[in-house]
């Protein structure tokens, strides 16, 4: 038994070396085939995955400190995104870029990340809240239908066909050299840095960040110390729910589109991040996020032998089952036996 | 003439199966009697044109088959405890068997497949080229393949906890469209296995071989026959149920309880978990390929678009609604779901719309009340409409712990 583990051990590091190998080797391929393309795209990727950082670290918070795979995510994300649509072009009537609307989609993007932070923390109450003790199917269950739910209210507010949404911000490209890098995709990273930033500083920093780490580590003991550990899930939930609202807003803005099943995509693709940095780590969901969006976008451009947008779900859903099989606990983290 | 000798059969047959009833349990042979003659005699129940709006024919095909599906399912979800969101991925499987071997598509796949011509048994006309199999055959085939697929997609997750499990198999329900949806120039000598977003067809009709001497029975199943195809879905469903109750009932089946109870306490007990999990993933995988399979030759044009998650949600849907691990509930609940889906949900909202004079789609209000019944489901009431009798007895045990744990403090 233990030497057939061991053995298993050992053809699972060559094989996750060799797995790494291809993927550098894919990189640079990649970056000879067309250096201009590959450093323009890579930009793009680190944009995308500033986005799926955001959602990311919604899953891993919520995971660390209920262990809830929390499906309906990645829909709240999507809420988010149409309602940020919803407000500044149809309510505000922003569609051009100017500095008036730089500062209505501000005020808009607080507004979604509170409506997000209210309807996440809501439906913690409702569904999840009842069931922290049920059997784990039963909560996984509840959040598949709230998913399903909260796609329905997309379907209601959005439609069911794609709409095209208008863009506020510039739509200008900077010019380094010979590479021109579109002036959004900045702007997006610009405005996620402060927020992670701002992220890990409630967490590592605050008195409820403080409850928020020892309740995901012992949530008995730290009822027991006088946590209101309701109230703490509720902020995280409520943490969640912000980023995710942001990363909507700034997704409508990036890619002039809303569409009621983005957030199925996304969300799974923000989890396959998170499963990637390790899931409950924070830290790890970021990076995580922004290497699975570069992997995306080097995907999409068909660059060096990277298969095409044809293919984009199978390699990332691909390196989502490769990761929970064989390295559950991320590229960083440790594999955490189940506590019995 | 036809229909009387029918009847006489069916009749026999509800007789037969209310025997069948009274030896296990004398209680439930009334009920489960009036059930078997309800399933017999569903397509025979409307005649007119203004009941066929509240239950076409194509629905009841449609139920039937969905129930294939939930009783599939429910041996993976209900009886072994392994959340699976990723069922269409069977249902794929054996609809393009299905289509493989049914249809004239084998000429496309490649320049020297072009006269490939064979028929064995099948009900097409031997003038037409490519591969065509008995319906009976490709049903076995189907089944096989996915028993296959399910241990292929199983064998390295089901080590995994249950909501990685979830997720994986998720992903695999994602991966497989698409590379059905791109496999249209496969590599080596640009091989068009799956046609791409064409999808295969048209699928060969359903002989019925020898059976035709019996009368009502017709030859061949010609596609608005739906009643005979519901029939023979039926079989299928009926045969599903003796197996998922002899499995559960067996070594097997007990087995898959104790994984789905307690997982550790079960390979203490000396359970082979991979071993018990495998078995239940390809039991399950069994019947989503057959009725995969059967699908094809309903909708005549097996497309890779129709394969979407939705589909294994309204199968869990169904398990759950009906009671996780009861037989006649998943079938329950499949019956219901699918009318639903496919014609209650248009046929109340125009009620409604009628009664209020409004215009609102109801079709848009699909996928929350699917949510709606998941998430009510398992707030209030999560062992289903029908509760196993096993998991009632599970509750009361745990009562009793409980009871006697509060004497102890």
């Amino acid at each position: 038994m233990t030497l057939g583990r061991r053995t298993q051990f050992t053809a699972l590091q060559v094989l996750s070396y060799i797995v790494l190998a291809v993927s550098v080797a894919g990189v640079v391929v990649a970056f000879f085939d067309g250096p201009r393309t590959f450093t323009q795209v890579l930009v793009i990727g680190l944009s995308n995955g500033a986005l799926y950082a955001l959602i990311a670290l919604g899953y891993t918070m919520v995971y660390g400190i209920i262990e809830l795979i929390n499906f309906a995510h990645g829909d709240l994300f999507m809420l988010g995104s149409v309602l940020a649509a919803i407000f500044l072009e149809e309510r505000l009537n922003q569609t051009k870029s100017s500095p008036t609307a730089w500062l209505l989609l501000a005020v808009v993007m607080l507004a979604v990340m509170a409506a997000c932070a209210a309807f996440n923390v809501t439906i913690e109450k409702l569904a999840y809240r009842r069931l922290r003790n049920a059997p784990k199917l039963a909560p996984l269950i509840t959040a598949v239908g709230v998913s399903f739910i909260l796609q329905n209210i997309g379907i209601l507010l959005n439609g069911s066909a794609p709409n095209s949404r208008a863009s506020v911000l510039p739509q200008s490209s900077l010019k380094v050299g010979s590479i021109e890098i579109r002036v959004k995709y900045i702007i997006v990273i610009a405005i996620t840095i402060p927020l992670l930033l701002l992220m890990t500083w409630i967490v590592q920093k605050t008195r409820t960040g403080k409850a928020m780490r020892a309740t995901a580590q012992d949530r008995d003991a730290s009822l027991l110390m006088g946590i209101n550990v309701d109230k703490i899930i509720s902020y995280t939930f409520a943490l969640g729910g912000a980023l995710a609202g942001a990363a909507g807003t700034m997704f409508v803005q990036v890619n002039g589109q809303t569409r009621y099943d983005a957030g199925f995509r996304l969300g799974l693709i923000a989890f396959t991040a998170a499963v990637l940095g390790g899931v409950g780590n924070l830290l790890g969901a970021v990076i995580g996020g922004v290497l699975i969006g570069v992997i995306q976008s080097l995907n999409d451009s068909g660059l060096g032998f990277f298969p095409g947008q044809k293919w984009t779900q199978t390699v990332l859903f691909g390196i989502l089952i490769l990761m929970i099989i064989f390295r559950p606990g991320g590229i960083f983290g440790t594999h955490q036996q189940e506590k019995v | 003439m036809m229909t009387a000798i029918t009847t006489a059969i069916i009749f026999i047959g509800c007789t037969a199966g209310m025997y069948y009833f009274y030896k296990m349990a004398p209680a439930r042979a009334a009920l489960g009697g009036f059930a078997l003659a309800l399933a017999f005699a569903l397509p025979h129940l409307w005649f007119t044109k203004e009941t066929d709006g509240f239950l076409p024919l194509f629905t009841i095909v449609l139920c039937a088959v969905y129930a294939l599906f939930a009783l599939g399912l429910n041996i993976v979800v209900g009886f072994a405890g392994l959340l699976d969101l990723g069922y269409v991925a069977f249902f794929l499987v054996g609809a393009y068997v299905g289509a493989w071997f049914m249809s004239d598509f084998a000429v496309n796949v490649a320049k020297s497949t072009r006269d490939i011509n064979i028929h064995i048994l099948d009900a097409a006309s031997a003038k037409i080229p490519g591969v065509h199999l008995s319906f009976w055959i490709v049903i076995i085939i189907a089944g096989i393949v996915a028993a296959i697929a399910g241990v292929i997609i199983g064998a390295p997750t089901l080590r995994l906890k249950s909501d990685y499990l979830a997720l994986v198999t998720l992903g695999f329900g994602e991966i497989l469209p698409e590379m059905f949806r791109n496999s249209d120039d496969v590599p080596p000598g640009h091989l068009n296995i799956t046609n791409g977003t064409k999808g295969i067809g048209p699928v060969d009709r359903v002989g019925m071989g020898f059976l035709d001497y019996i009368p009502g029975i017709p030859k061949t199943i010609v596609s608005s026959d739906y009643r005979t195809k519901y029939y023979v879905i039926l079989v299928f469903c009926g045969l599903f149920v003796w197996v998922s109750v002899k499995l559960r009932d067996g070594r097997l089946g007990r087995a898959w309880m104790a994984i789905r109870e307690d997982e550790l306490a079960a390979s203490l007990m000396g359970v082979p978990l991979m071993r018990t999990k495998l078995w239940s993933y390809a039991v399950g995988a069994v019947a989503g390929g057959v009725g995969g399979a059967f699908y094809a030759t309903i909708v005549g044009t097996v497309n890779v678009d129709g394969f979407t998650f939705a589909f294994s949600i309204i199968v869990l849907c169904a398990v759950i609604l009906g009671g996780m691990g009861n037989v006649w509930g998943a079938i329950l609940g499949a019956v219901v779901i699918t009318w639903f889906n496919y014609t209650g949900l248009t046929y109340i909202g125009g009620k409604i719309n009628g009664a209020l004079s409004t215009d609102f789609n109801f079709i848009n209000l699909q996928f929350g009340l699917f949510g709606l019944v998941l998430v009510l489901m398992m707030l209030f009431r999560p062992d289903g409409f029908i509760p196993a009798a096993r998991s009632k007895q599970v509750k009361k045990a745990e009562q009793e712990v409980l009871a006697s744990q509060e004497v102890d403090a």
